[in-house]
């Protein structure tokens, strides 16, 4: 087991060397300098100021050379400043952000797992009734519906017409003076949509995909023999097929995370959350090229670590691969 | 060998006739297509004149949809952004097919090096979030309509690379391709004349699915102002002003967002009828 994990941390070197290589590229596609979007905006800055500051971008060595800086750089968790008015270390941008994206998108996942796990096994256990269509029609309609477009309009119904949940942010104004239990609720209440979006995104493929492992499992031979014993149809189905039923979900919770974090752009910008996504979108709009290359490499390193994640708790939840690839 | 195809075919429409929701999916795409190439007969009104006197006035028997926030007739808006999603998704899925095919090709035909060579790339692509990568290149190229489809058939092609390949991997060691290196047929010849073939069905069930994946992306896009922009209607824009005047004017929100759920939806129910339809599993 010791030697697959270390076979696994080893092979991410050259996916993350890719990674760089790909996310370098692709911000200096760019027609144009960085430098040029930094300066066009104020006509007092010279000639040599501009040069100085390619220089100090290190933009006037050629482009092999910036791509091992800033690799070097990177390794040191150095993301270089940020081009907007504040100038921060990008590092200490994406800091703030990311707890809040990602403690957002961990409720997101409990509540789509917590739903689409129930419904899948009622959809396989009453596979061609009413109650099996009914679910395959909402889980057609669930891959079809825009996030967007959800989220406008769950604003329009909760937030304009019934007035009951805040549309924007994650606090209301003056949450600093609320006590403990008052804050939470506000929190929490301003969290409502945003998580509800989050979740409706993959709720529909992830039952659907419940719904054809737990038919696989039930075809299979050890539970035809589970009922032949005379156990009841609860015990066979909670406890003889939904463990392996569920195994196949650990493989697909590491392949969710590059959608989940790309889905962030989305519902952090509608309701105004200051997470990642909503940080990459500003970014993105006024071309600062350093929090787009350090938000493109770490949410593509995220993916890869859950990847790694989720295949080595499969290979410990699943005694067949621990015993077969030792 | 035509005799072959045709009996393929006609087994093939066969199933898929017998699937409702398929025909449900496939009747939709038709009409949809119809819809647009005679948007500029059918539209009620020119989908880029302003009206002053009728600013966001809702449903009317003169304004089915009611108009937006310029007094442009929505219908007609939504009639020329269907235009726009199906030019998207079809060019898209193209770049994306096209690029997945060739690279699951050549990987699963020559295998070794440059198999592994390629599928760590596919592996590296897979790794970006897509949206994001969409959004930097974008953002950084100027938004237009050919950006967008360019930067989605470039971001979406690996699936279909993974199921070439692997349809290729079995092909390759059929009999008739040993027979056809036999006979002295070039890597060229067999690959694109005896394999290829033989491994595209199944991509045109990603290129289904694809293209209302490309649909949903182009309207995110359009809707956060990077995708096609105003005048130009396409569904996603409109449902901006939809955002911006929630308060006043539900039809801005409801009518392009159902718009984009049933097109969505028709492509999806296409999608899966073809897979079921060449699935021999699959009894009907």
């Amino acid at each position: 087991m010791a030697r697959y994990i270390i076979q696994r941390i080893l092979m991410l070197i050259p996916l993350m060397l890719g990674i760089t290589l790909i996310t370098f590229t692709v911000i200096h596609l760019a027609p144009g300098e960085p430098v040029e979007m930094q300066v066009a905006m104020n006509p007092k800055v010279g000639k040599e100021a501009r040069e100085r500051l390619r220089k100090f971008y290190g933009l006037d060595k050629p482009l092999h050379e910036q791509y091992v800086t800033w690799v070097g750089k990177l390794a040191r968790l150095d993301l270089g400043r940020s081009f907007s008015s504040d100038n921060r270390p990008v590092v200490d941008k994406i800091k703030e952000r990311l707890p809040v994206t990602i403690s957002l998108n961990i409720i997101a996942l409990l509540l789509e797992f917590g739903l689409a796990i129930p419904i899948g096994i009622m959809a396989a256990t009453h596979r061609d009734t009413w109650l099996d269509k009914g679910i395959t029609v909402f889980v057609f309609v669930g891959f079809a519906v825009p996030t967007f477009w959800l989220a406008l309009l769950l604003m329009y119904f909760f937030g304009v017409k019934l007035n009951l949940l805040p549309i924007s942010g994650l606090h209301s104004l003056g949450s600093a003076n609320f006590g403990t239990v008052q804050y939470l609720w506000d929190l929490a209440k301003h969290l409502i949509m945003p998580v509800m979006v989050a979740s409706f995104g993959s709720l529909a493929g992830l039952s659907r995909y419940m719904r054809s492992t737990m038919l696989n499992v039930i075809g299979q031979d050890y539970i035809t023999t589970a009922r032949a014993k005379g156990l009841s149809e609860r015990t066979v189905i909670y406890k003889h097929a939904l463990r392996n039923a569920l195994l196949p979900l650990i493989t697909l919770l590491g392949f969710s995370i590059p959608g989940l974090i790309g889905g962030s752009v989305i519902f952090e910008t509608i309701f105004a959350i200051p997470g990642m996504g909503q940080l990459f979108y500003q970014g993105a709009m006024s071309r600062d090229y350093p929090v787009v290359m350090g938000i493109l490499v770490i949410g593509a390193f995220l993916t890869l670590i859950g990847n790694l994640v989720a295949d080595v708790s499969y290979a410990l939840a699943d005694p067949r691969i621990r015993q077969g690839g030792g | 060998m035509a005799f072959r195809h045709s009996y393929f075919y006609a087994v093939f429409w066969q199933r898929f006739k017998r699937n409702r929701l398929a025909m449900a999916g496939a009747t939709v795409v038709a009409l949809l297509f119809l819809l647009s190439l005679s948007a500029s007969f059918l539209a009620p009104y020119d989908p880029n004149s302003i009206n002053a006197w009728s600013v966001l006035s809702p449903p009317s028997r003169q304004h089915w949809f009611g108009t937006d926030e310029l007094g442009r007739d929505v219908l007609s808006r939504i009639m020329y952004g269907a235009r726009i999603s199906l030019k998207v998704g079809f060019v898209a899925v193209g770049i994306a097919v096209s690029i997945g095919t060739v690279v699951g090709l050549v990987s699963g035909y020559y295998s070794g090096l440059a198999d592994a060579a390629l599928m760590r790339f596919v592996d590296i692509m897979l790794c970006f979030p897509a949206f994001f990568l969409i959004l930097a290149v974008i953002t950084i190229r100027e938004p237009s309509i050919w950006n967008i489809m360019i930067v989605i058939g470039l971001t979406g092609w690996m699936g279909v690379a993974r199921l070439v390949r692997a349809e290729t991997l079995s092909i390759r060691e059929m009999d008739y391709i040993l027979a056809a290196r036999c006979i002295g047929c070039s890597d060229a010849r067999i690959i694109f004349r005896h394999i290829l073939p033989n491994a595209i069905s199944p991509v045109l069930v990603s290129a289904s699915l694809g293209v209302a994946g490309a649909i949903l992306t182009e309207s995110a896009l359009s809707f956060l102002g990077i995708g096609v922009l105003p005048p130009t209607p396409s569904w996603g824009n409109i449902l901006t002003s939809g955002k911006d005047f929630i308060e006043f004017a539900w039809w801005l929100s409801l009518f392009p967002g159902l718009s984009i759920l049933i097109t969505v939806l028709a492509y999806n129910l296409l999608g899966e009828g073809i897979r079921d339809a060449l699935d021999p599993r699959v009894k009907r």
